[in-house]
């Protein structure tokens, strides 16, 4: 197994950050094959078009209450789940749009409930921040901070006491990474030994309140350290070093080694919601990340650089990427409110 | 094709705001993602993105514009080639239209959802036991034990953790000897961690596993409230149905004998007011068993209030294979056609007291222990009253928006005409339980007390 690169986003020092782009040219960088970087461009971009969508839609006030959009976000979920297989399950908090894109759930279904129709994933009942899918292994969706990562472990847990060779994928932010249950469940997880992969976003601000503000130590990869679980920085803006990190991880897991945790190095472009004036951080530094280190650009440049598809082809996917999201904002504007009848089911199952 | 720029709504409660500031003028070419204009909303200042490239054609409402609504076209974006005059009039009439639209939506929604009226809970029935049943002498700690022995017999996906429910064989020995029967994968001892098991339970929950998660008491549960309300109860309503929680709590709950404020307390009316909840609290060994088996097997999330006084306390209890009650059915403790006297759980033995000394004295009383508090068996509740007129309820709980409160309010809707007296109830006092002798007897109710409210509701004295 190679050695872990650790790997740092450079902040607000743009020179910093050239300097490790030329670094970065080197060898020891991981390899995608053409069909991976095609792949890994079109599901990002269609989180990013998609998102770009509810945001209009919200404002157009098609949705409602509060909406956390993942655009920047992109290549952490992208580079995970292109390392996971079938039946690994995935929970994250309520920026959870793009965590069930890349998962393959309908984006139909998707939209038509941040809409609140009866064809949403949840039949219009749990909007935004709570979202489920069985089918494809992914348990919200979560709109407490911190509660899924305790979840999360329970669906290691299950995995582990059934003795499948399940790998739970467990998102959190740098914000929920200070909440206590969160140290509680590592804590069994390594006591334990559950296949769970804890893999935390740190983009930088929990919702105004920057990562130095709120937290004593800021090396979030280090926070399993005085469990024994084993943790490494990751460059969340390249979905390559997100996909071979979480490899790594992920197969520690499989293995029965226990927890790991990834902090994966992000940065959200939006305000934490959509009602978010985001005046905590400077215009520059959004400008900076995403002219310089924007993922998908970054996949794009590889792509042309090294001839794996030319500018047409890229539009047609960009093409037919717009039109999965038109005929999904389409579908959630047309789909029916929820029968009224729906107010009391759903509460509990009758008892047998 | 030209597309209306409209004023975004830019936070939940926004409905109109002022367009503060133009960041791009007519003729500006634009691409999606470009800050176009600043917003104050009823909240902060906003940028306004531009969504679609194209040409800036016309500024419908200018800079400095106070109260411009939701949705209302600001500017128009041009396509190459278009010009600005073509559509400025369809724009704003469009404008106009898919505010109609709203309003008419929204209509809509309130005329439909004031006929929906909540589903009628109609308990099933105790199962008729065999003639000459026999009857066995059994503490509720052995009854509880058993039920969950036999659960674990029946089903690999059961399984019990907590702190000390292992090695320790349990802090109250509910759990005495389900390690040696079911090894370590099931009977699991975990950290004093009460927020995080709670949540790997719940989590392995929605894996499908059936985790029965002890609580040493429920004072505890504090810790974990978030996760058995927010993660637990709103889960299957929250998915639309695709994902239910089939776990128990359980634990011992109620006042204690002499621990005082942090680990004296009832709290079924905290747990009975969620919905997407069972709440069960049995006073009797078989309806501990009966029910606990029944909490096990259950779908849905239970929150089953146990008792430490009663652990030691025997009772009679079926001695059949399978002995199983339904969930949300009161039992009739004695049939009367004085007085209803109302209970659960430990309020169950200053009721049962009250009741002997005051059928002795020549009053006929039907006692109801209610047994499970979500759902509620109102309709055994009103069928007493309607036959007797009066009705007492006793609970060990602080009186304000108790358990009581609720079954007293539904008296009220529900069988007024029937009342030959206001309802009365019997509490724990209004106060953090004292640690001093007196002043806990003091702090709980008491058999003087409920016969006491008994003469109130029948005007004896």
């Amino acid at each position: 197994m190679a050695k872990k690169a650790v790997k740092k986003i450079p902040a607000k020092n743009s020179a910093k950050n050239r300097a490790r782009k030329t670094q970065s040219a080197n060898s020891n960088e991981p390899r995608f094959s053409k069909e991976e970087e095609l792949y890994a461009y079109r599901e990002m971009l269609l989180i990013r078009r998609f998102e770009e969508k509810a945001g209009q839609m919200y404002g157009m006030g098609l949705i409602g209450g509060f909406c956390h959009l993942y655009i920047g976000q992109e290549a952490v979920v992208t580079g995970v789940h292109m390392a996971s297989k079938e039946g690994d399950q995935s929970i994250t908090s309520y920026r959870d749009h793009g965590h069930m894109l890349v998962v393959g759930i309908d984006p139909k279904a998707v939209m038509a409930e941040l809409t609140g129709r009866r064809d949403g994933l949840s039949k219009g009942k749990g909007g935004s921040m709570h979202m489920f899918s069985k089918e494809k292994y992914f348990y919200g969706g979560n709109g407490i901070v911190g509660a899924q990562v305790s979840l999360g472990t329970g669906l290691a847990f299950a995995n582990k006491y059934r003795g499948t060779d399940d790998v739970a994928l467990v998102y959190f932010g740098d914000g929920a990474a200070n909440q206590g249950q969160v140290y509680e469940s590592f804590n069994m997880a390594k006591l334990w030994d559950l296949p769970v992969v804890y893999i935390i976003e740190n983009n930088r601000y929990a919702m105004g309140t920057s990562l130095e503000r709120g937290s004593a130590q800021t090396e979030l990869y280090r926070r399993g350290e005085s469990f024994g679980i084993k943790g490494e920085q990751v460059d969340g803006m390249d979905v390559r070093f997100v996909k071979d990190a979480a490899a790594r991880a992920i197969e520690h897991a499989r293995s029965g080694k226990g927890p790991y945790i990834l902090e994966m190095m992000t940065y959200r472009y939006r305000g934490h919601s959509m009602s978010d004036p985001a005046k905590y951080r400077s215009r520059e530094e959004v400008t900076t990340m995403r002219a310089e280190r924007d993922p998908i650009e970054q996949v794009k440049r590889r792509i042309l650089a090294n001839k794996l598809a030319n500018e047409d082809e890229l539009k047609q996917i960009e093409k037919e990427v717009r039109a999965i999201v038109v005929e999904a904002a389409d579908f959630a504007t047309k789909s029916e409110l929820p029968d009224a009848s729906e107010l009391y089911t759903d509460v509990v199952l009758s008892e047998l | 094709m030209s597309v209306e720029i409209l004023m975004p709504a830019l936070s939940p409660t926004m409905e109109e705001g002022t367009l503060a500031k133009w960041l791009v003028k007519e003729g500006d070419r634009v691409e999606a993602g470009d800050v176009i204009a600043e917003i104050e909303t009823d909240k902060a200042t906003m940028e306004v993105e531009a969504v679609d490239e194209g040409i800036l054609g016309k500024i419908l409402v200018p800079e400095g514009s106070e109260g411009v609504k939701v949705n209302s076209p600001i500017a128009i974006l041009l396509e190459e080639g278009e010009s600005a005059g073509d559509v400025n009039k369809s724009a704003a009439d469009k404008g106009h239209s898919i505010h109609q639209q709203d309003q008419d939506k929204k209509e809509e929604v309130a005329v439909t959802s004031m006929g929906v009226n909540e589903p009628i809970f109609t308990p099933a029935s105790d199962p008729d036991l065999p003639e000459n049943v026999e009857m066995e002498e059994m503490t509720v700690r052995q009854a509880l034990n058993e039920a969950m022995a036999e659960e674990m017999r029946l089903d690999d996906d059961v399984f019990i953790m907590g702190e000390e429910v292992a090695q320790y064989q349990g802090a109250y020995k509910v759990t005495q000897g389900l390690l040696d029967e079911f090894g370590e994968r099931r009977v699991i001892d975990t950290p004093i961690t009460e927020h995080g098991f709670a949540g790997i339970g719940v989590g392995a929950a929605f894996a499908g596993l059936k985790p029965i998660v002890e609580f040493m008491t429920f004072n505890f549960a504090m810790q974990a409230i978030d996760q058995i309300v927010n993660s637990a109860a709103k889960q299957l309503y929250m998915s639309g149905g695709q994902i239910n929680v089939p776990i128990v709590f359980r634990g011992p709950n109620g006042p204690a004998a002499r621990v005082a404020a942090q680990h004296s307390q009832d709290f079924s009316s905290w747990y009975a007011h969620v919905p997407g909840l069972i709440v069960i609290a049995p006073y009797s060994a078989a309806d501990a068993k009966g029910l606990l088996k029944a909490a096990i097997r259950s779908p849905n999330p239970v929150v089953f209030l146990e008792n430490e006084l009663l652990y030691g306390v025997e009772f009679e209890v079926p001695k059949i294979d399978d002995f199983i009650l339904p969930i949300g059915k009161a039992r009739i403790a004695r049939e009367g056609k004085d007085v209803t006297i109302i209970s659960y759980s430990m309020g169950m033995k200053y009721a049962t007291e009250a009741t002997e000394k005051l059928v002795a004295a020549g009053v006929d009383v039907e006692l109801i222990d209610l047994r499970t508090l979500r759902p509620l068996d109102m309709e055994s509740v009103i069928n007493s009253v309607k036959k007797t007129g009066r009705a007492v309820i006793v609970e060990e709980g602080w009186p304000k928006c108790s358990v009581g409160s609720e079954v007293s309010a539904q008296i009220m809707e529900k069988a007024f005409d029937y009342l030959d007296a206001p309802v009365m109830r019997v509490a724990g006092k209004d106060v953090p339980m004292p640690y001093a002798e007196n002043l806990e007897k003091l702090a709980l109710p008491s058999t003087e007390e409920v016969i006491e409210a008994v003469n109130i509701v029948s005007y004896r004295s």
